[in-house]
C-alpha cells in the first residue's frame, strides 16, 4: 500500500458571487493594500490516503470531490497529490 | 385520513422539528412521527417535512453531511412512489444537495443572518402546495437564514420557467436568489422545497396563518 498526502482546492465558480470574499477584499483595501483585482474564498481540504497506487488513490479522490467535498453545481474543485 | 401520518426528520442540528410537529398536530390535527436520520423504514409515513435547523452544524456546506443519511437515502423510492416532501429552510438545502431538487443555496449577497417577515408571490401552485386562485396571490411568511441565496445556471433556470416549478418568488428579494426564488418543486410537483418557514405561520396569536394551506396540502394524494 501507498500513502499519498494529496490537497484538494473548491472554489466557487467564477459565475458564483462569492460575497465575503467581496467583503474580504473591501477589507484589505481599507488595510492599505493596493492594487487588488479580485479577491475570492474557497477551501482547502488536505486528506492522507493509502491505496494501491496512484490510479487507485486519484480515483477515490476524484469521487470525494464529486459526491461530497465541492457541490458542482456552484463549485469547482482540483487537487494535487504527494506520494509520501 | 385518520391514520395519515407525517414524518418529521430530526437531524443533529435540526431546530425547528418541534415547530413543525406543533404545527401539524396543534393547528391541524395532522398526526406526526419523528423520524431519527439514521432511520431508513419509512413504511408507516404517508409524507414527510424535512426540517429547518444546522443539520451536522452546517459543516462543509449546508446540507451536504446530511444527504448521506441513510434516510435521505431511503427518500428516493419514497419520491418516486409518489409521496409528498417538504423541505423547509435547511430541509430545502438538503434536497438541492441530494439532487431532489435542481439548484444550489449559497451565501446571503450581504452575508447578513437574515430573520424577518417576508411578501411572497405565488407564481405556481404546481402539486397543489399553495392556493393559487385566478388572480396573483400573495402571502406573508418568516424566513430566517444565512444561506438561502438561490443559484442555477441559466439553462436550469429555464427549465424552472418553462415547467413551471417555481412556486413562490420573493417581492422584494431579500438575499439576492436568482430569479427572486423562494421556494421550487420538482417536476411531479410532490417534492417541495422553500426557505421561508410555513410551520412558523399557522396561528394568529404568533403573526399569521399564511403557511397552514401549505402543511395542509401534505395530505394531498
Amino acid at each position: 500500500m501507498d500513502q499519498f498526502a494529496v490537497k484538494v482546492f473548491v472554489r466557487l465558480r467564477p459565475s458564483v458571487l462569492d460575497p465575503a470574499g467581496e467583503a474580504t477584499k473591501s477589507a484589505s483595501i481599507k488595510l492599505g493594500a493596493e492594487g487588488i483585482k479580485s479577491l475570492r474564498i474557497g477551501k482547502m481540504i488536505e486528506v492522507k490516503i493509502e491505496g494501491n497506487g496512484e490510479n487507485e488513490v486519484r480515483e477515490k479522490i476524484d469521487l470525494l470531490c464529486y459526491r461530497l467535498f465541492a457541490n458542482t453545481v456552484i463549485e469547482d474543485y482540483e487537487y494535487s497529490l504527494e506520494k509520501l | 385520513m385518520d391514520n395519515f401520518t407525517v414524518g418529521v426528520v430530526v437531524f443533529p442540528g435540526s431546530n425547528c422539528d418541534r415547530d413543525v410537529s406543533w404545527a401539524l398536530e396543534g393547528c391541524l390535527d395532522i398526526r406526526t412521527k419523528y423520524l431519527w436520520h439514521e432511520s431508513s423504514d419509512l413504511s408507516d409515513v404517508d409524507a414527510i417535512v424535512l426540517p429547518g435547523g444546522f443539520s451536522y452544524g452546517d459543516y462543509l456546506r449546508c446540507g451536504a453531511i446530511a444527504r448521506f443519511s441513510p434516510l435521505i437515502n431511503a427518500l428516493d423510492e419514497f419520491v418516486k412512489s409518489g409521496k409528498r416532501v417538504l423541505g423547509i429552510c435547511n430541509g430545502f438545502q438538503i434536497l438541492t444537495e441530494s439532487g431532489f431538487l435542481p439548484g444550489a443555496l449559497v451565501a446571503n449577497k450581504n452575508l447578513n443572518f437574515i430573520c424577518d417577515d417576508v411578501e411572497l408571490d405565488i407564481v405556481s401552485s404546481k402539486g397543489g402546495w399553495f392556493n393559487n386562485g385566478d388572480e396573483k396571490q400573495t402571502i406573508k411568511l418568516p424566513i430566517a437564514h444565512g444561506e438561502g441565496r438561490y443559484h442555477c445556471d441559466s439553462d436550469t433556470l429555464k427549465k424552472l420557467v418553462d415547467n413551471e416549478l417555481i412556486s413562490l418568488r420573493y417581492k422584494n428579494n431579500p438575499n439576492g436568489s436568482s430569479f427572486d426564488i423562494a421556494g421550487i418543486t420538482n417536476e411531479k410537483g410532490n417534492v417541495l422545497g422553500l426557505m421561508p418557514h410555513p410551520e412558523r405561520a399557522c396561528d394568529e396569536t404568533i403573526g399569521g396563518t399564511d403557511g397552514l394551506f401549505t402543511l395542509k396540502s401534505l395530505i394531498l394524494k
